[in-house]
């Protein structure tokens, strides 16, 4: 292959997984942000405390981690297909890239708030604050580095995500290696997408690592 | 302006029961600044959540400012429009500040009013106001990360002030600082209650935190109230430990046939020279073994332990002379073996 004719294919698929992981992201974020924040909400000492609830979303988001992607990624096709219309092509991706990522997400979030010092919960709560002034106010605020980090963290994972995604009817960098690096015994191709998919994966985590640190300095030692 | 009756609260662990709380009746009179003193487990912190509902006490009831907040309260572990209402009518400030590190020292004070939902402008000029009262005007812009512990505990007061409440629940506010700034913390609660006419609950393990700012103290132990009343009321209450423990007094004879009496002035009798009188009426000697002493208003409180010479049954006018100026005169049998019970921790804070 020459270049001018693997520079098309390339970014066409950079093109499709970035939009793949960016709109799955922001649909993981808008799903796994509640149901974090309600884990710990309903949890043992929680402000919502309800164990039987708490117990199952706990078990649904365990099967949910524990579940191979590739196995989610079919068994899901019939929901994709309700949800989106068709069950290939990157948007339709974004069904079980967010599902998949969803349950990994919200365990982050639990983790992260649940680091919040139970003091300024009371304090906001002395002040009359309601739960959703406490979420708002102190543990959301509060846990943003580490949030931010998760979110990072879960880029990435759905970076890796989305080049599976690409074996089974997505589109993408990672379809883009397989039918034409791999069936096509094209190694140079190949390894060009795994360089861009290395410098995706850089480039988020750079990004990440640098919010985490403005924030985290913010209100630290001067 | 807080009466608690039969509060009660009851901890379940791993199907035990603790109770944290026991029957507890406090009445804490507006205006006051009224100290709740115990050791670490006496139930003091319980006691503090349970005056604003943070903790749900097992039986009994809770009126702050004539509302029975245990009626607002309901059944459910959420707290309802009117408890939170209530609650934001009542001030409390934290051993660990609990400032929120995200937030600069301004947005902190504002986060009362935000709850409130009290207007952007409004907001920030109340907030300034209350950064100026407690003396940190200049610090609006910094993080709590970036102040001293003091200093962190004036934002943390100024936060509690936000709302205008009446009352101010001190949760060991001074307990994480060094003797200087205790000072300068509890003389600014004093200044406020004063200048605000403000109630303040405070509880702390410290007898030096009630002995400088406190009008009325309580004593806890193992989740029960054992002594409570005024600093004066205290005093004039025989064998009461608190009186004991705010004015330590020590000392002891300083040879055969003395007399060792204990003088408690319970500020109830006007300042007179009591006993240099007693010397020049009787011509006696007296000397003065150890004193814990303050003047209040003009008044005298405090005990004194004094020294006469010859056996009790030559001193008995002169203790009489002593009980018509309207002082509480206990004679110390000091033998050997009484001295050692009176404990080195006590003998040691007189000899100061």
């Amino acid at each position: 292959m020459t270049w001018s004719e693997m520079q098309p294919l390339l970014q066409q698929g950079t093109v499709d997984t970035l939009y793949m992981v960016l709109w799955s992201t922001l649909v993981t974020v808008l799903g796994g942000l509640p149901l974090g924040v309600f884990l710990v909400l309903t949890d043992k000492g929680g402000l919502l405390q309800n164990l039987p609830v708490n117990r199952v979303f706990g078990v649904i988001v365990n099967i949910g981690r524990s579940l191979p992607f590739m196995i989610l990624l079919i068994a899901l096709i019939p929901f994709t297909q309700f949800v989106v219309g068709t069950f290939i092509g990157p948007t339709a991706m974004i069904v079980p890239l967010a599902v998949g990522a969803i349950p990994f997400f919200a365990r982050l979030v639990e983790t992260a708030v649940r680091e919040v010092d139970h003091g300024l919960v009371e304090a906001v709560q002395s002040m009359g604050g309601s739960i959703p002034a406490v979420v708002r106010k102190v543990l959301l605020p509060q846990a943003l580095p580490s949030l931010v980090s998760a979110v990072t963290t879960t880029v990435i994972v759905l970076v890796g995500y989305s080049a599976m995604a690409g074996a089974v009817g997505g589109e993408g960098l990672g379809s883009k290696a397989v039918t034409y690096g791999f069936q096509r015994f094209e190694t140079q191709f190949m390894l060009i997408t795994v360089v861009i998919l290395i410098a995706i994966v850089t480039a988020v985590q750079l990004i990440g690592d640098t919010a985490v640190r403005l924030l985290a300095r913010r209100g630290r030692a001067a | 302006m807080i009466t608690t009756t039969g509060l009660t609260k009851v901890y379940q662990s791993r199907g035990r029961e603790v109770t944290a709380l026991d029957d507890v009746d406090l009445q804490v009179r507006e205006g006051e600044v009224f100290g709740v003193i115990g050791q670490s487990g006496a139930g003091k912190s319980s006691l503090i959540r349970c005056v604003n509902l943070l903790e749900r006490p097992t039986s009994g009831t809770v009126t702050v400012d004539g509302r029975d907040l245990t009626a607002l309260a309901g059944r459910g572990r959420r707290a309802g429009k009117e408890l939170r209402e209530a609650r934001s009518r009542i001030g409390m400030v934290f051993q660990h500040f609990n400032l929120l590190s995200s937030r600069t020292v301004q947005d902190n004070v504002e986060l009362p009013l935000e709850i409130l939902k009290v207007s952007g402008a409004e907001r920030s000029r109340k907030a300034l106001e209350l950064l100026d009262l407690v003396g940190l005007a200049d610090k609006a812009r910094a993080y709590p990360g970036q102040l001293s512990g003091g200093q962190k505990q004036r934002v943390g007061i100024a936060r509690a002030l936000a709302g205008d409440p009446k009352v101010l629940l001190s949760d060991e506010a001074t307990s994480a600082l060094d003797p200087e700034t205790t000072r300068s913390i509890l003389t600014l609660l004093r200044e406020l209650n004063r200048a605000l006419g403000l109630t303040v609950l405070l509880i702390t393990h410290e007898m030096d935190v009630v002995k400088t700012v406190c009008d009325s103290a309580a004593l806890m132990k193992k989740g029960k109230v054992v002594e409570s009343g005024t600093v004066s009321e205290l005093l004039a209450t025989p064998g009461s430990e608190l009186a004991r423990e705010l004015f330590p007094v020590g000392g002891h004879a300083s040879g055969p046939d003395r007399t060792v009496l204990d003088v408690t002035f319970h500020g109830e009798t006007a300042t007179q020279p009591v006993i240099s009188q007693l010397s020049r009426t009787y011509n006696i000697d007296i000397s003065i073994l150890g004193a814990a002493m303050d003047t209040v208003g003009g008044r005298q409180i405090g005990r004194m332990r004094i020294e006469l010479p010859g056996p009790y049954e030559e001193n008995v006018v002169p203790v009489g002379f002593l009980r018509e100026q309207g002082l509480q005169i206990d004679v110390v049998d000091d033998d050997p073996s009484a001295a050692a019970a009176d404990g080195p921790a006590l003998a040691e804070e007189a000899a100061e």
